[in-house]
């Protein structure tokens, strides 16, 4: 079965004064029907950059280039942008950050999600509404036909988001991108949105890739995960093995940093990653990660080789699999 | 990187407004070099009549003569030390305008944007009242009635120009005001003379010279426009206005007469709104608009 | 969102009644009004005449409550000069000064906007550049002037408008467009802002995201949020026009209010000069309260709020 995201070699580059800033250095993403992914990282990763990449909704100056990038049968790169406007919100479809600032604050609920439908299908106005109205049931929203004539700082945070979601499904997507879609909300909405985002994949057999920089929403809701560092990826592979058995220093220092009742003794103190993210501008030698990795050695800084640690399981690194400490 | 973070930094400098900063302090600068210095290198008196060269055309159109530069006027003078001594009008006016306005201005905003409440209230009032008047009818009726004179000009115009000082006075030192080191030092017993002072005086000093500029700008303009209608500085005094006003008579077969003056105006209003936008990208980028 | 509206009203009328008072101060300006009026060869028994004849003799504050209570009813008293009641003197200009204004804003309006818009889409490119210079050109413009050389080219040189008058469209075309670039840069460039603002914001984004066209993007969803404070601010520069046309209309000879302030000016007629200062006035304030309700109309969480 074709897998319906495969991302090869993906860069992004963005001239700024300083010289060729570059965010996204050569992302392998594969996704398949029904499957959540999440890719982890911390601020200035590249995850947004690079979902906005698969998107081709990257700044003007910034330039894009790949060995693959294909949604399902769909070849992404050679399209301009006129064809790229007619897959996003019909078969690939995002949904962002902040629900308080992503919806329009002129129009409201009904006509910003029946013009979805009707940019992309040939609805009438009415059948428009009514499938608008079923979706927001569908999400959770009581009472959607009031909801559709009311405008968005009319909604609370979370019954935007919902609304976000109705909005992005609509067309019913194959892809749905959400980049960090409950970082903004409470934790008890997060719970919720995680929730409903599993059941209608569940439903419509969609693919959802889940960028978050927070571990245990990747730990609850997907399957798979990659970790991603200085723009590139550190490590992928199954949820569970990943959380069990990192094999990439960062991922360690990642998962060492989250208190996990039972495993973290009182008054011990939490792992941390020493040091900062390398600026992201020209070339790097090497490992990005060898300024801070407690087993950084001479060979870090000549190309890393990409290491297969079991199906697939891979990530980036001198280290053989296992191993933790500098070889001698 | 996030969103805005990435913007900033793919947001290069307008390119213009950096070349736009420079021609504008250069026209300025040209401009005040002339008006102090002209009048004393050109030969002609600027009042000096002389009807028998009357409407002699600019010494490059045929018809002209290398005596006068730009010709004459309809009375014989040279258009050329008339112009050159228009510019030093139109410079005093300029800045006695804006000092005068600047003053009121910034009180009036800096009183109601600091103390606040009642006081606010009375100020936001008055600046209202100030938009609601038509600007050049006043001014025309003021100068009517009291007689026409260069202090005239320059007290009806201060006294009716100064609502964007006070607007920006007003917003600048009420934010200043509500900073958190300004309750500190309140809360260490400084009086508020002293934070006035202190703190929001050197503070609201940038964003009001940008005004400055933009208001010497207006002030100039609205000067050649009640002399072109009569009610401006007097004759025989060369303002660039008035000097348009008597050329209209002949402009439909001397375009010339009008062009020059009208161009001197531009030229030099634009290097002050040049230089007040440079000067707003270097002082107070946060107002730009 | 109605207790707004009444404290809009209750300001209108504070400053309508501070602009009846000074209107009146302003014309005692001259001192005795008598002798302004009775011109510099009357004698002091014609002085005296004309101040028992126009009721000068009589204390201010009286001589202040007869003209408020008269000018609230829409009586502004008769002209010196015209021999005709002020308030019919006005109603006729009002018309040609009102058409004009009109012509003045609409042009305005239909270059600004799509300037405005243009240089905001292509930002840093030459139209942004070219877009920004036209309103620098307008700023620095002295409007008596760009209408002289309007005439010039338009009127004789090319023959295609008529340079004075007001007996067709055509009159109204060359003073519309000086009046307009009164206006164009200050609309440009609030357009041209609000744009690039709107256009960086999240729910642009995520308009991009759901696959919309992007003139849908930019014209729909951007220019709607980016509009609000333009059109709000195209009221209150429309209020300036009127009140500033005086200079467009001595130019191409306009009979409208601001000319009739200008002529009884130079008459001293000062029943016309505070009436006219008062309507223009008191219409600016109306402008004003309308160009607040459009903004809280054209914005939904104001209307809701």
């Amino acid at each position: 079965m074709t897998p319906i995201l495969t991302v090869e070699r993906l860069r992004v580059e963005i001239p700024v004064k300083a010289g060729l800033l570059r965010p996204v250095r050569g992302i392998d993403l594969a996704l398949s029907a029904g499957e959540t992914h999440g890719l982890v990282g911390e601020s200035g990763s590249g995850k947004s950059l690079t979902a906005l990449g698969i998107m081709g909704l990257l700044p003007r100056r910034a330039r894009r280039s790949a060995a693959q990038l294909r949604l399902g049968d769909l070849d992404l790169l050679p399209l301009g942008e006129r064809a790229m406007e007619d897959v996003r919100g019909d078969r690939l479809a995002m949904i962002f950050q902040e629900p308080m600032t992503s919806l329009n604050p002129a129009f409201t609920i009904g006509a910003q999600l029946t013009e979805t439908l009707r940019r992309h299908r040939r609805v009438s106005r009415r059948e428009a509404l009514e499938r608008a109205a079923a979706m927001l049931a569908r999400v959770g929203i009581s009472s959607p036909r009031t909801r559709l004539a009311q405008y968005p700082h009319q909604l609370s945070g979370g019954l935007r988001q919902r609304a976000m979601i109705a909005m992005a499904l609509l067309c019913e997507p194959r892809l749905l991108i959400a980049d960090e879609p409950t970082t903004a909300l409470d934790v008890t909405v997060q719970a919720q949105i995680l929730r409903l985002l599993a059941e209608l994949q569940r439903a419509m057999g969609l693919a959802i890739l889940l960028i978050t920089h927070d571990l245990s929403v990747v730990a609850r809701v997907a399957q798979c995960v990659s970790v991603m560092y200085a723009g590139e990826i550190v490590e992928t592979g199954a949820v569970a093995d990943v959380f069990a058995r990192p094999m990439h220093p960062y991922t360690r220092g990642l998962l060492s940093a989250v208190p996990v009742p039972g495993k973290v003794k009182r008054g011990e103190p939490l792992g941390t990653i020493a040091g900062v993210v390398p600026s992201l501008v020209g070339e790097i030698d090497g490992c990005a990660f060898r300024t801070r990795c407690p087993a950084a050695h001479d060979a870090c800084v000549r190309p890393v080789p990409v290491r297969t640690a079991g199906a697939g399981r891979r990530y980036r690194c001198h280290l053989s699999p296992g191993a933790t400490e500098a070889p001698p | 990187m996030t969103d805005d973070a990435l913007r900033a930094t793919i947001a290069l400098p307008h390119r213009l407004r950096h070349g736009g900063f420079v021609v504008g302090a250069a026209i300025v600068g040209f401009v005040i070099v002339t008006a102090l210095v002209g009048p004393m290198l050109v030969p002609h008196d600027p009042f000096a009549q002389d009807l028998v060269n009357r409407l002699v055309p600019p010494m490059w159109t045929d018809g002209g003569s290398a005596g006068h530069v730009l010709g004459t006027d309809q009375v014989g003078r040279d258009y050329l030390a008339r112009l050159v001594y228009g510019a030093r009008i139109s410079l005093l006016i300029g800045l006695s305008t804006v000092l005068v306005s600047g003053l009121i201005g910034t009180t009036l905003g800096v009183a109601g944007g600091f103390f606040g409440g009642r006081v606010d209230d009375v100020v936001t009032f008055v600046i209202t009242c100030r938009l609601a008047v038509p600007l050049i009818l006043v001014a025309l009726a003021v100068v009517s009635l009291v007689g026409s004179s260069f202090l005239v000009v320059v007290v009806t115009l201060g006294l009716l120009l100064w609502e964007r000082f006070a607007v920006v006075a007003r917003a600048t030192s009420s934010q200043i005001r509500n900073l958190d080191y300004v309750a500190a030092a309140r809360a260490a017993g400084c009086s508020r003379g002293y934070i006035l002072l202190r703190e929001v005086l050197p503070n609201i000093l940038n964003p009001l010279i940008v005004v400055a500029t933009l208001e010497m700008a207006l002030a100039i303009l609205l000067e050649a426009a009640l002399s072109f209608l009569g009610l401006g500085v007097p004759p025989p005094l060369p303002s660039w206005g008035l000097m348009i006003a008597e050329a209209r008579d002949y402009m439909f077969f001397q375009a010339w007469v009008i062009v020059i003056p009208g161009l001197a105006l531009l030229v030099f209003v634009l290097g002050i709104n040049l230089l007040g936008d440079g000067l707003r990208d270097l002082l107070a980028p946060e107002s730009r608009a | 969102m109605l207790r707004f509206v009444i404290r809009r009203l209750v300001v209108a009328f504070l400053v309508a009644l501070t602009v009846l008072s000074l209107s009146f101060a302003l014309t005692r300006l001259a001192g005795d009004l008598a002798v302004a009026i009775a011109g510099p060869n009357a004698t002091a028994a014609d002085v005296d005449a004309v101040r028992l004849a126009y009721g000068l003799d009589r204390p201010v504050v009286a001589q202040f409550a007869d003209w408020a209570v008269r000018a609230a009813q829409g009586d502004f008293g008769q002209s010196f000069f015209f021999k005709e009641k002020v308030a019919t003197l006005i109603a006729d200009r009002l018309p040609i000064t009102g058409t004009l204004g009109l012509t003045g804003i609409v042009i305005a309006l239909a270059v600004a906007l799509p300037l405005g818009i243009l240089a905001a889409v292509k930002q840093n490119t030459w139209i942004d550049r070219a877009a920004t210079s036209i309103a620098l050109f307008g700023q620095a413009m002295p409007t008596f002037w760009f209408g002289l050389i309007l005439m010039i080219v338009f009127g004789l040189k090319l023959g295609w408008l008529p340079v004075s008058g007001t007996g067709s469209w055509q009159h109204y075309v060359m003073p519309g467009v000086v009046l307009a670039f009164t206006a164009i840069p200050a609309l440009m460039r609030l357009t041209r802002t609000g744009m690039i603002e709107v256009l960086a914001s999240d729910y642009i984004r995520t308009a991009r995201a759901k696959g919309l066209r992007a003139r849908t993007v930019v014209l729909r969803h951007a220019l709607r949020n980016a509009a609000i404070p333009v059109v709000s601010i195209a009221a209150v520069q429309l209020g300036f026009m009127l009140g500033g046309s005086v200079v467009i209309e001595q130019v191409f000879a306009l009979h409208g209010v601001g000319y009739l302030a200008w002529e009884s000016i130079s008459k001293n007629d000062y029943p016309v000069v505070q009436a006219v200062v008062l309507v223009l006035a008191c219409i600016y304030v109306l402008l004003t309260l309308f160009a607040d309700l459009l903004n809280a109309f054209l914005d939904p969480r104001l209307r809701t709020a």
